[in-house]
């Protein structure tokens, strides 16, 4: 009894912000039900009894993606007005191109051929001494190796691409470099003067390396 | 106990809340006194007397604190969200106490004694971060908001050197479940094997847990306070009490993943009959000292630093060490099989 109260309030919940995501007007409040749908989610999925999937959801969608998402978020300044603006003149637009998604999905979805042996499959009772982490462990580097290493490969390709776009090698900022800091010698940085009684220091010039000579070498 | 009432849907849930009320009671008049401890340990460390004046020794202090909190005005900024305003502290509290429910204090004594414990705490304390972000934004403050990024940016750096560490202890206890974790280390604890695993996981709990001499959340000198500064009473305490809920979490975790958790450190007779849950607590209690001790030597780091440090020096080192540790277990044949 108690699990089906749970299922229910949590897939509610789940919905419930789902659609709070696409019709707050707030963009930080959308990120914000959205991290409440992840976490629903999560919760469907161990009363499903897959609770490593649960962690892992937890783990990459809240705890890193939708961390950085609401970071952009909060950190752009949204103007409403301006988001607005032009709603009518392109709301058939946009109609007619959600219209074409669905209708697409559609004729996918008609064509959909369920694979002979996974009815059976499904059947099959669970190994009652493996914990689903073993097992999902045991097909991801056996069965399923080449796959997800090549995902692995596709992720990094990903990031280098986006570094490389972003990435500019300023030399405006002068960055701390702890190795030139240690190397540095006593007598580059330091004179010893006897000063004589009554004249000032301005006679003085250290010669000592300026800082940025350090640094090129 | 397996018939009867608490077998019923309805007594398993009662269970559970008395368990839960076992547990958090403790962890409060901990938390309550670790916020006593500090003072008193920071006092001894700068050659002072801390608070002596509230009870013998100043042991009331805790409480008169508390109750000044509450009877005090929480006062909501203009502009501000109110409801998220509001709820940021709560996040922050709330996700420091629901993480104790996996972490065993004695041989199958936790809440729920899931397969994927650590996971669930690795989890619970990624979720952190959101308490301290929506309380810098919804503060609408200039401040505030500065905090919340500095401390979004420096809580997932570290996070990814956290989870290096707790994958290359994974990989020597064989298993996620906390208690399969410390009874992996019967033998000998896994602060001994992976000491520069235990330094790493500390510091990036320093970090976690944005404590000096990572505090560049708070940083009283350059942002007042940080994403806390709009706070007052009640809301105020409630961050406050999390940042040390937070802490004694990050101690239980590394209590239970290096240090052997309520296992008894001398195998002797005497030692031996001492209750698991003394062992645990003093152990967390040792790695609480540690923070304070930390927070009374070192000054902050700049925020440059921080960052080199978490992704050029503990990144790279998690990983090696990690690598290193699988390829020791697989050459000498081992691998625990779970």
């Amino acid at each position: 009894m108690i699990p089906d109260i749970a299922f229910y309030v949590f897939a509610g919940i789940l919905l419930a912000s789902a659609c709070m995501v696409i019709t707050a007007r707030n963009p930080v409040h959308s990120v914000l039900f959205l991290i409440l749908a992840f976490i629903n989610a999560a919760a469907l999925f161990v009363l499903a009894g897959a609770e490593f999937l649960a962690m892992v959801l937890v783990v990459v969608y809240v705890g890193a993606v939708a961390v950085l998402f609401l970071f952009v978020v909060m950190m752009l300044d949204v103007d409403f007005a301006a988001l607005r603006e032009g709603f009518q003149r392109y709301a058939p637009l946009g109609l007619t191109i959600g219209f074409i998604l669905m209708v697409e999905i559609g004729l996918t979805a008609i064509d959909w051929k369920i694979a002979p042996g996974a009815r059976l499959a499904g059947l099959a009772p669970m190994p009652a001494d493996i914990s689903n982490t073993t097992a999902l462990g045991d097909l991801i580097y056996t069965s399923y190796m080449f796959v997800f290493e090549l995902t692995a490969l596709l992720l990094l390709v990903a990031m280098v691409g986006a570094i490389v776009l972003t990435h500019n090698d300023r030399h405006g900022p002068r960055r701390q470099n702890i190795h030139i800091q240690h190397d540095r010698r006593i007598d580059e940085t330091l004179t010893m003067v006897t000063m004589k009684l009554g004249e000032g220091s301005h006679q003085i010039t250290p010669h000592a390396v300026p800082d940025r000579e350090i640094a090129q070498r | 106990m397996d018939t009867g009432f608490f077998a019923t849907d309805f007594g398993i849930l009662i269970l559970t809340l008395l368990k839960s009320l076992a547990l958090i009671v403790p962890l409060l008049i901990g938390v309550a006194y670790l916020t006593y401890a500090e003072r008193k340990v920071l006092a001894a460390m700068q050659l002072r007397r801390g608070p002596n004046v509230i009870g013998p020794f100043g042991l009331w202090q805790p409480f008169a604190d508390a109750i000044k909190m509450l009877f005090k005005e929480t006062i909501i900024p203009d502009g501000s969200n109110r409801l998220l305003f509001l709820f940021a502290p709560i996040i922050t509290f709330g996700l420091a106490i629901i993480a104790w429910a996996v972490i065993p204090v004695n041989d199958h004594w936790a809440i729920a004694n899931i397969n994927v414990g650590m996971l669930y705490l690795f989890a619970i304390s990624s979720l952190g971060v959101y308490g301290v972000i929506i309380a810098g934004w919804a503060s609408n403050s200039k401040f505030a908001f500065l905090g919340a990024m500095r401390s979004a940016a420096q809580m997932v750096s570290y996070e990814v050197s956290i989870g290096l560490v707790i994958l290359s202890v994974l990989v020597c206890a064989g298993s996620l479940n906390l208690n399969t974790i410390v009874l992996a280390q019967r033998h000998i604890w896994f602060a001994i094997p992976l000491l520069p695993m235990l330094v790493v996981f500390f510091i990036s709990g320093l970090a976690e847990t944005n404590r000096a001499p990572f505090d560049l959340p708070e940083g009283e000198s350059e942002i007042v306070a940080g994403f806390m500064v709009e706070y007052s009473a009640m809301s105020f305490a409630l961050f406050f009490l999390g940042e040390y809920a937070n802490m004694i979490l990050m101690s239980g975790m590394t209590t239970i993943l290096f240090l052997g958790g309520w296992l008894s450190p001398i195998p002797f007779i005497p030692f031996t009959w001492v209750p698991g849950p003394i062992w645990f607590i003093l152990k967390v209690a040792a790695c609480l000292f540690v923070f304070l001790w930390v927070r009374a030597t070192l000054p902050r780091f700049r925020y440059d630093q921080l960052m080199q440090l978490g992704w050029k020096v503990f990144l790279p080192f998690s990983l090696a060490w990690l690598v290193l540790t699988a390829s020791v277990l697989e050459i000498f044949g081992w691998l625990p099989h779970a």
